[in-house]
C-alpha cells in the first residue's frame, strides 16, 4: 500500500468514527432532559474516553468537544446550553426534542410534486444543495416526491453570486457594504446599504433598501455588483418599513409605454419583416408596402428605420423624417474614415 | 449561502435523516431508499452499519438503533429517539421557499393552486425561518403564452409563424413541441422543428401565429434539450467576430448581450463580441448610431456605409 494511500484510508476511519461519536452525542443530547455537562458527555458517550487528570489529554478531549459542538450548530441542530440545578456552575448541554424535529408536514401528491420540482430549479449550486437536503429532511418525514413529475412550465432560474450574502443580510438586518459599477460611469462606487430585501423581477435580480449615504431608498441590481458584499455592524441594526412593498420599489418605472405617434414608413415588398410586425396596418403601394406603426419615442423609431438602410423609408411624421435623416448622417460620419484601433 | 460543508457534516446530515426515512418506509427495498436519497446502494450499507453501532447511552442491545435486514429490504425496529428528521435550516428554507415563489408567479403554470398549498405547508414547518427576504415578480401577461401551454398539453405539432431577429423574416414552419420554458425572464417552447431538422427554442414573443395540428408531437429520438444553464444565446468560436468603439449610452450592450471582451479606457470602451449574423448585427449597430461605433470586420463597415447612404438617397427630394 502506498502511503497516499494509507493516509486517505486513516482519514477515513478518523472521519467515520467521528461521524458515529456525532450521531451518539446527538441520540444521547436529545434523550436527555437534564442538562449534560461536558464531563458528564465524555463518561457516557463513545469516542470521547480521555484522562482528565492528564491535563494534555484533557485540553485534547475540549477541543474534540468544541469542534463537535460546532459542526452540530452548522447543520442546525439547536443546541441548548444551561446548567443542570442552580448549583451547578459547569455549563451543560442537551437538545429539546421540539426544537430538532422538523414539524409533522402532510403533503397532497400535487403539492408533494410541487416541492420536488421547485428544489430543481436551482442552478447555483449553493441553493440546489439546499434545496436537495431540504427536500431530503421532507422525504425523512415521510413525504412521497416524484422525481419524474413536471409541470406545464418549467423555470430556469440563475442568481447573482451577491445573492447569498444579501439576503443573509437582510434576514439579520445588517447593513452592507458593496462596490457598484452602473454601465454609464466609469470607475464603481461604494455603497452602504440597509437590505431590506431581494426582488425577482423580470429574470433579473435586484436588492432594495435603505442607502446610508444618499438618505433615501434605493434599489440596485445584482449583476452589477462588483466583488464581495461585506456585512458590517451589529445584527437587527434597522428596521425595514412594515409592510414594505419590495417590487414595486424595483417596478415602479417600468409602466407601458404611451404609444400616441402615428408613423407612415414605406418598407420595400417582402423586406424589414421586423418593421412589418410592429405596424398597425398595412398597405400595397406603387413603391413598397406602406405601413402605419404606433410609437412612443420619436428616436427610438427612427433609429430602428435607420437599421433597416434602403428597406425602409420614413414618410412622416415631418419629425420621424427629420430624425431618420440625421441618424443616417450622423452614421456616415461615424464610419465614413475607417477607424483607426486601439 | 454558507460555506461548502465538510463530507463528514453532509455525511452526519444523511445519517440523521436516514433513521426516521426508514421508519417511515418499514421493508423498503435498499437500492430503492439509495436512489431516491441520491447514494450508491453501497453507500447505504455502510450508513447502516454504522447506524448500527449508534444508540442511546447504555449502549447495550435494548439501546441501539435496531433493523432488520432480510436479503434487499431493510425495517427499522429501535430508533433511539431518532424518529424525526431534523427541521429545516435557513439556506434549506431559503431554497425552498424562493423556489416555490418562483413556480407560483412563473406565467403559464397550469397548477398554481398546489405551488400555493405546498408553499404555505413548507413556510409552516419552516417556522421563524419562512419569512424568507426575497420577493418574486416575473412577467405577467400573457394570452398567447397561456394558448401556446394548452397547445403543447394537448399533445399535437404545431404549424407556426416565427420572427427570426437574425436574419429578419418570419417564417412557417412545423415543431414537434417538446417543453415549455423560462430563462432570464423569457418564455421559450422547446421543439423539434422539421425545417430545420434540431431542437430549437422559440421565444413565445416572436411567435407570431400558430396552428394545433391533426398530427400527435413526435420529436424524435435526435431531440435533445438545450441545456440552457448558461443562457439561451451562448456564441460558439464559428461565429463572426465585432468590434466596437461604445459611448456612455451604448455600455448597456455589455450587460444585456454575451460579449468576448471589454476594454475600459477612458469614456468609450471598445467591445468585441459574437454575432449570429452580419445583418442582425448592421441593423442593430446602426440602430445605436449616436453611441456605437464600428471598428470591425471591414465588410460590415463597408455594408453600414453604403446602406446608410443609400437610404439617404430616398431622401434626397422633400416629401411629398
Amino acid at each position: 500500500m502506498t502511503a497516499a494511500a494509507g493516509g486517505l484510508l486513516a482519514l477515513r476511519l478518523v472521519s467515520r468514527t467521528r461521524t458515529e461519536r456525532l450521531v451518539n452525542l446527538v441520540i444521547c443530547l436529545l434523550s436527555t432532559r437534564r442538562f449534560l455537562t461536558a464531563a458528564q458527555i465524555a463518561l457516557t458517550v463513545p469516542g470521547y474516553e480521555h484522562d482528565p487528570s492528564d491535563p494534555r489529554d484533557h485540553e485534547a478531549f475540549q477541543r474534540k468537544f468544541e469542534r463537535d459542538k460546532a459542526e452540530l450548530r452548522e447543520l442546525g441542530v439547536p443546541l441548548e446550553t444551561g446548567t443542570a440545578s442552580i448549583f451547578d456552575q459547569e455549563p451543560g448541554y442537551r437538545i429539546a426534542q421540539r426544537e430538532y424535529a422538523l414539524p409533522d408536514i402532510l403533503l397532497e401528491p400535487d403539492e408533494a410534486a410541487a416541492v420536488g420540482i421547485a428544489a430543481r430549479l436551482w442552478q447555483h449550486a449553493g441553493l440546489a444543495a439546499a434545496a436537495s437536503s431540504g427536500l431530503a429532511k421532507l422525504r425523512a418525514a415521510g413525504v412521497e416526491v416524484d422525481p419524474q413529475a413536471t409541470l406545464g412550465v418549467e423555470p430556469v432560474v440563475t442568481v447573482d453570486p451577491a445573492f447569498g450574502p444579501l439576503t443573509s443580510a437582510a434576514r439579520e438586518r445588517r447593513a452592507v457594504t458593496f462596490k457598484y459599477r452602473v454601465p454609464e460611469v466609469d470607475e464603481p462606487s461604494t455603497r452602504r446599504l440597509e437590505p431590506w430585501g431581494v426582488v425577482c423581477w423580470r429574470g433579473r435580480w435586484y436588492v432594495v433598501g435603505h442607502d446610508r449615504d444618499r438618505d433615501a431608498t434605493r434599489c440596485f441590481r445584482l449583476s452589477r455588483i462588483v466583488g464581495d458584499v461585506r456585512a458590517g455592524g451589529p445584527s437587527g441594526a434597522f428596521e425595514p418599513p412594515a409592510g414594505a412593498d419590495l417590487i414595486s420599489h424595483v417596478a415602479h418605472s417600468s409602466g407601458p409605454i404611451a404609444r400616441t405617434g402615428r408613423a407612415t414608413v414605406t418598407v420595400r415588398p417582402g423586406r424589414a419583416a421586423g418593421l412589418r410586425r410592429m405596424a398597425a396596418e398595412v398597405t400595397p403601394g406603387p413603391d413598397g408596402d406602406r405601413l402605419t406603426i404606433n410609437f412612443g419615442d420619436v428616436d427610438w423609431l427612427a433609429s430602428r428605420i435607420a437599421g433597416y438602410g434602403p428597406d425602409a423609408r420614413a414618410d412622416g411624421p415631418p419629425e420621424l423624417r427629420a430624425a431618420v435623416i440625421q441618424h443616417l448622417k450622423e452614421l456616415i460620419v461615424r464610419h465614413e474614415s475607417p477607424a483607426v484601433s486601439a | 449561502m454558507s460555506a461548502p460543508r465538510t463530507p463528514s457534516g453532509d455525511r452526519l446530515g444523511r445519517l440523521l435523516n436516514l433513521v426516521p426515512y426508514l421508519l417511515a418506509r418499514p421493508g423498503i427495498l435498499i437500492s430503492e431508499a439509495a436512489a431516491d436519497l441520491g447514494v450508491t446502494g453501497k453507500q447505504l450499507r455502510e450508513d447502516l452499519e454504522l447506524l448500527w453501532v449508534c444508540g442511546l447511552p447504555g449502549y447495550g442491545p435494548g439501546d441501539l438503533i435496531d433493523m432488520a435486514i432480510d436479503g434487499d429490504h431493510v425495517t427499522i425496529s429501535h430508533d433511539a429517539g431518532m424518529d424525526k428528521p431534523l427541521r429545516l435550516n435557513q439556506d434549506e428554507a431559503l431554497a425552498l421557499v424562493v423556489a416555490l415563489r418562483m413556480l407560483a408567479e412563473t406565467p403559464g403554470i397550469g397548477t398554481r393552486d398546489s405551488i400555493e398549498r405546498a408553499l404555505a405547508k413548507i413556510e409552516n414547518a419552516a417556522g421563524d425561518l419562512a419569512g424568507a427576504p426575497v420577493a418574486v415578480r416575473l412577467p405577467a401577461n400573457q394570452k398567447r403564452l397561456a394558448a401556446v401551454r394548452a397547445a403543447v398539453e394537448s399533445g399535437h405539432a404545431l404549424r407556426l409563424t416565427y420572427y427570426t431577429p437574425s436574419r429578419d423574416e418570419s417564417t412557417d414552419r412545423v415543431v414537434d413541441p417538446m417543453r415549455m420554458l423560462m430563462v432570464g425572464g423569457f418564455n421559450y417552447l422547446e421543439a423539434w422543428c422539421r425545417r430545420a431538422e434540431a431542437t430549437r427554442l422559440f421565444r413565445i414573443d416572436r411567435i407570431d401565429a400558430f396552428t394545433e395540428l391533426p398530427e400527435p408531437s413526435a420529436p424524435p429520438a435526435a431531440a435533445v434539450p438545450h441545456d440552457v444553464t448558461g443562457g439561451v444565446f451562448r456564441p460558439g468560436p464559428e461565429l463572426p467576430l465585432v468590434t466596437l468603439r461604445v459611448g456612455r449610452g451604448g455600455r448597456w450592450i455589455t450587460e444585456y448581450y454575451p460579449v468576448e471582451n471589454v476594454v475600459r479606457d477612458g469614456a468609450e470602451w471598445q467591445v468585441t463580441m459574437r454575432v449570429t449574423d452580419l445583418g442582425w448585427a448592421q441593423r442593430f449597430l446602426t440602430g445605436q448610431a449616436r453611441d456605437v461605433t464600428v471598428l470591425g470586420p471591414p465588410e460590415l463597415l463597408d455594408r453600414i456605409r453604403a446602406q446608410a447612404t443609400t437610404a439617404l438617397d430616398q431622401y434626397a427630394t422633400p416629401a411629398g
